[in-house]
């Protein structure tokens, strides 16, 4: 009776679309008991563009700029991606200048992308100085992004049979200064603030377990995925451009762990991930001196695509995006469907955050970092 | 009494004034309102005699009952004024330190960015004042009234120094403890009142917080009067000044105290009521427009009484080594050092993340209130072996 009148049941708490940790436009409503989570849905749709059909009515070459504005901070890799599977569709080999030139724009634009993740993560947990430390190493590779292609964050660089542009004079040593200055000063810095402080660590230290048997169903794809126990990354398991040349690690925690990871290993494996895109970096530019400076860095490519259905796949930042595409053998496709890793991820969010605490969801959905560009489209 | 005005503006003794509310003590801000009441009232009385020659108006004016009603009035405006420019002082001190920490530039407009929480103010002022349909309206207002009038008073209460107080009350610190200790409580209902789920969750959470830090909090308070031996915060810093700063033998309770006043003036690590990246804005989220910007100074005017209550309680107050307490510049003394200590608050508010609540009451159960227990303890034993 006291019950009925006060109306003790559990309540459906609705985080967004305006909500600080939903970073961009998105709903999470969470079933709350008290403030243990006991049912989640993800909404999505408030930023559906209809991108996808708006590609069938554009040329190819049209299509490279639109896809960098899938996502804002992996510009380069949305990019990348459809360049890559038109070149599949054309059949045509890249330029070995260029395969090392995108190999270093994606690397950067990884870096930055997690730089952007790294902040976001520090206002989720409630520390701007992290944001603000995050976001003011990230400038330095949004300004190389700037000297190589003229763009912070919608780069237009990848073209179908290369790249636009070679290079400019001194990119390499700029490009080195800035990854040696991350390295040992930048990252570092900010890691005094996460990694070395206790509160920020144990925000994240236990929460929400995550086998690699469920990240896998669920279709987790990306450092989410690698730190709870999946040993793949696409870079290395089906090397795309130059990344078959370039010795890197790939970062996993808790591969033969039962308990899966919790959400500081997903934190950690995308730290580590930045270190091993300034590896890359440092290699590629190694073996691009190899190559003499006069080799083109672009092939001239047909306007019209033979019919058929080509895929491509490459890690994207925020995990394995994957653009499939029907052609009909005219200048325009017929479908273009793309497989976002962040709309997969975030359809798990129901199981991620199950049984947790309402100030731990910040913490575990940041991990999958969203981007509702992508996401939506 | 003759046309001139010096016959009527005359300055006396507020001490000598029939109804002086101090007895024997010397109030600063008392005098000062009594000046200034002394100049508005004389000239109001020699306007009037101007017209009508002793009249007993102007007679009745110049008494000593409406000098010292008028000289009260005053003494409160003085006190809260100052109040209030030491409250904008914290704020800007806390964006410029917050600036400088995050390798910004912080708040910009005025001489050293000063003017940005007035600007911040009238901008808030000019936003539209929202009260949603669905709340509980009594609770809602008064909820809003109470936190920031409390916070106020609160603010207005603590002396800064032995002639700069609003009243003079022997249990001093139980008094400014107890209406300290009112917010949490008032912050529940204002957050239930506002048919948010948000705010009833933030308001919850200011609950979980008052019952998980405010226990340690008390018995430390209750450590510092044992150890001087009274509960007035005159009597509190004159100890302080006569023997040590209780920073020294009560190391363990100066940092057991400084987390919970962190926690009691819901500041960043510790701001779980209004954790904006869970909550939005916790139990201010239904308060739209000017009601915020007064949370938002009630707020930091709680943040001075936190740090006015560590200064008070561990670092001798306004007591001045080898000048003891009776200096010109007390006042001056124990402001710059609640900005000290505000300083370390903002300190913490840069270097660390905001805590759980399960994490907050683990630390307020495990870790301050055992501390608190073995502060209590070393101070008994210095009581016993009679060393102070």
């Amino acid at each position: 009776m006291v019950e009925e009148r006060m109306n003790t049941d559990k309540m459906w708490i609705t985080m967004g679309p305006q909500h600080p940790f939903s970073h961009g436009l998105w709903t999470l409503r969470v079933h709350a008991d008290g403030e243990i989570i006991t049912d989640a849905e993800p909404e999505i749709g408030y930023l559906h563009r209809g991108w996808e059909k708006e590609c069938e009515n554009r040329t190819y070459a049209k299509i490279i700029p639109m896809a960098d504005r899938l996502c804002y901070s992996a510009s380069m890799t949305w990019s990348h991606v459809f360049c890559k599977v038109a070149e599949e569709a054309l059949d045509i080999e890249v330029p070995e200048r260029a395969q090392y030139l995108r190999v270093i724009a994606d690397e950067i634009c990884r870096i930055q992308s997690h730089l952007m993740w790294l902040a976001a993560v520090g206002t989720d947990l409630g520390n701007l100085t992290v944001f603000l430390w995050a976001l003011r190493e990230r400038e330095f590779f949004l300004d190389l992004n700037i000297r190589l292609c003229g763009q912070r964050l919608t780069t237009n660089y990848p073209r179908i049979g290369g790249v636009r542009n070679d290079m400019p004079y001194y990119f390499e040593r700029d490009c080195m200064r800035c990854v040696e200055r991350f390295e040992t000063v930048g990252l570092p810095e900010i890691m005094k603030l996460a990694t070395d402080s206790s509160p920020f660590v144990g925000r994240m230290q236990g929460i929400k377990y995550l086998t690699a048997k469920d990240v896998a169903n669920w279709g987790v794809t990306g450092p989410a995925m690698r730190g709870c126990g999946v040993d793949y990354d696409v870079r290395r398991d089906d090397p795309y451009d130059a990344y078959g040349e370039i010795d890197f690690e790939v970062p996993v925690l808790n591969k033969n762990n039962p308990k899966g990871g919790d959400a500081y290993d997903r934190f950690l494996v995308r730290l580590e991930e930045m270190y091993q895109s300034c590896e890359i970096i440092r290699q590629a530019f190694q073996k691009l001196q190899s190559i003499p400076k006069e080799a083109p860095s672009r092939v001239k490519v047909p306007r019209c695509i033979p019919a058929g259905t080509h895929m491509a796949k490459i890690e994207d930042p925020r995990g394995e995006s994957i653009m499939y595409l029907v052609s009909d053998g005219t200048e325009k496709p017929w479908r273009l469907k793309v497989r976002s890793p962040i709309f997969v991820n975030v359809s798990s969010s129901k199981h991620m955050v199950d049984g947790v605490r309402i100030a731990d969801v910040p913490a575990i959905m940041a991990m999958i970092d969203m981007c509702l560009g992508e996401t939506d489209r | 009494m003759g046309l001139s005005i010096l016959d009527w503006i005359v300055f006396k003794n507020p001490m000598a004034n029939e109804y002086y509310p101090f007895g024997d003590m010397y109030n600063l801000p008392y005098e000062i309102g009594y000046k200034l009441s002394e100049i508005i009232l004389g000239f109001v009385a020699w306007f009037l005699n101007l017209f009508v020659h002793d009249n007993l108006w102007s007679q009745w004016l110049v008494s000593d009952v409406v000098m010292n009603v008028l000289a009260i009035i005053l003494l409160v405006v003085v006190i809260f004024g100052v109040g209030f420019i030491v409250n904008l002082t914290m704020i800007w001190e806390e964006r410029k330190i917050l600036g400088r920490l995050m390798d910004r530039r912080g708040t910009q407009i005025g001489p050293l960015g000063y003017f940005q929480c007035l600007g911040d103010g009238l901008k808030t002022f000019m936003k539209e004042n929202i009260a949603p349909k669905a709340i509980d309206k009594k609770i809602y207002w008064w909820g809003l009234a109470l936190v920031i009038g409390t916070s106020v008073l609160l603010a207005c209460m603590v002396p800064l120094s032995g002639r700069w107080f609003i009243a003079d009350y022997k249990v001093g610190l139980l008094i400014l403890f107890g209406m300290f200790a009112l917010a949490p409580f008032l912050i529940l209902c204002a957050g239930w009142a506002q048919n948010n789920k948000f705010s009833l969750i933030g308001g919850m959470r200011a609950a979980e917080l008052m019952i998980s830090y405010e226990v340690p909090m008390l018995i430390i308070l209750a450590t510092s009067c044992l150890l001087a031996g009274a509960y007035g915060i005159n009597d509190l810093v004159q100890f302080q000044n006569d023997h040590l700063w209780f920073v020294i033998p009560e190391i363990i309770g100066f940092f057991t105290f400084f987390v919970c006043a962190i926690a009691e003036s819901e500041r960043v690590p510790f701001d779980l009521s209004e954790a904006e990246a869970e909550l939005v804005e916790g139990w201010q989220t239904e308060y739209a427009g000017m009601k915020w910007g007064l949370i938002m100074l009630a707020d930091y005017f709680r943040g001075y009484v936190a740090c006015a209550f560590i200064v008070l309680l561990f670092l001798g107050g306004w007591a001045m080594p080898f000048a003891g307490t009776d200096t010109w510049y007390a006042e001056i003394w124990f402001l710059f050092k609640v900005c000290a200590v505000f300083a370390a608050f903002v300190w913490a508010r840069g270097a660390f993340p905001r805590v759980r609540t399960d994490q907050i009451i683990n630390i307020g159960w495990r870790v301050l209130m055992p501390l608190s227990i073995l502060n209590l303890v070393v101070v008994v034993a210095i009581k016993l072996m009679g060393w102070m």
